[in-house]
């Protein structure tokens, strides 16, 4: 509860600095709810796919050490 | 309204009372600075010391900021200058039990609205000014071979346009007159302003303005919010954030610093003065506090009593992100 609205702000934060909507997912899952678990994986595996590879907060060690 | 050269002699006078009655040991203001539209954070601890304390449009450090973790062996009670954001950060520090009310001896004065050093330097491109001198509404400015008038309204910093508290929230006692309570300009017209842009125009927008960061961590150090002991940005074990100044780490520490401000940040611009770039990073943490408002309905540090909107929940915030 606590953690909704701080993943709130997170959330509009990112977005607002031009990571992609559909790379950030939150879930609730009880750790009984194994099928909710499985199908959220594979949502959030196909949007983020979707996306392609990201193109943002990529640091390239090779070039800067 | 008073100006700020009475309101300066008003200063002096009371922390000389409070420091000869010994009501407080040290008394936080500002001394006139060496370099024109300078002027630091003073510390006088004995009436003679008190004589060169000022107040101007030209005082753009948040004081509270010196009120978390006192050098030990000085007593506790202190005296502080504190125009509306200042005081709403010491409701802020006080909520956070980083300091007591009892602790802090609060001199209010009303805030004239600071000036944009950078703003002022603008409009002489490559020359040196040498002197600034307030008169009235005006600011005289003077350097080798000019010496012009420039009305302070349109230097005055990005947040203080928009401020919304100028007077303080708290207080032991006022000097000079309490004023207007804001500058005239609303703060949502201007907050977030890369809303409007679409994903990748707001990641160019965003690496724009902090292409020329140093990592100096000046905005960090100004600010009344940042009193972790060891910063996420020193932590060596584990690094959390790379020390170089690649894309990925400069971003990742700007975003993470705004995140951590999170319902706390009072816009006092702090911040945005000391960066010695020129860094506007109110473009990025005006959407933090926007959202605080919007979606929790939040002002930090108005009162004592309100609880920050991060440390509790209703069963009815949205929660539409989440599936």
């Amino acid at each position: 509860m606590f953690a909704r609205r701080r993943f709130a702000v997170l959330k509009n934060l990112l977005e607002y600095v031009g990571i992609e909507p559909g790379r950030l997912h939150f879930s609730w899952i009880s750790s009984a709810e194994a099928t909710k678990f499985q199908e959220t994986v594979l949502a959030v595996t196909e949007a983020v796919k979707a996306l392609g590879p990201a193109k943002h907060m990529i640091k390239d060690i090779r070039k800067v050490a | 309204m008073s100006t700020t050269q009475e309101i300066a002699a008003q200063i002096r006078e009371a922390a000389k009372r409070l420091l000869s009655e010994g009501k407080v040991d040290c008394v936080i203001g500002f001394a006139q600075g060496t370099v024109p539209m300078r002027d630091y954070p003073y510390f006088a601890y004995t009436p003679e010391e008190a004589e060169n304390l000022t107040w101007s449009r030209f005082c753009c450090n948040n004081l509270s900021n010196f009120l978390i973790r006192r050098p030990k062996g000085e007593k506790d009670k202190v005296a502080i200058v504190a125009q509306g954001c200042v005081s709403r950060n010491i409701v802020g520090l006080i909520k956070e039990n980083q300091i007591t009310r009892d602790q802090v001896y609060i001199l209010g004065v009303a805030s004239p609205g600071m000036v944009d050093r950078n703003k002022v330097q603008a409009l002489f491109p490559l020359k040196t000014i040498t002197e600034v001198i307030e008169d009235g509404d005006d600011l005289i400015v003077k350097g080798m071979g000019f010496e012009e008038r420039v009305p302070t309204k349109t230097v005055l910093r990005q947040n203080c346009y928009t401020c919304v508290m100028r007077n303080p929230v708290i207080k032991d006692e006022m000097i000079g007159e309490e004023s207007a309570l804001t500058h005239g300009g609303n703060i949502d017209k201007v907050a977030a302003p890369w809303e409007k842009l679409g994903p990748e125009e707001r990641w160019a927008a965003f690496q724009e303005e902090f292409k020329d960061c140093i990592r100096c961590y000046a905005c960090r150090d100004a600010c009344p919010l940042c009193y972790c002991h060891v910063c996420f940005v020193d932590e060596a074990r584990p690094q959390w954030c790379g020390k170089t100044q690649e894309e990925a780490d400069v971003a990742t520490f700007h975003i993470l610093r705004a995140f951590h401000c999170a319902g706390r940040c009072t816009d006092c611009g702090a911040c945005e003065s000391a960066c010695p770039v020129g860094i506007k990073m109110r473009k990025l943490t005006s959407k933090i506090e926007k959202d605080i408002r919007e979606l929790y309905g939040y002002t930090p540090g108005m009162d004592l009593k309100s609880t920050p909107p991060l440390s509790v929940y209703k069963p009815n915030d949205p929660q539409e992100f989440i599936k």
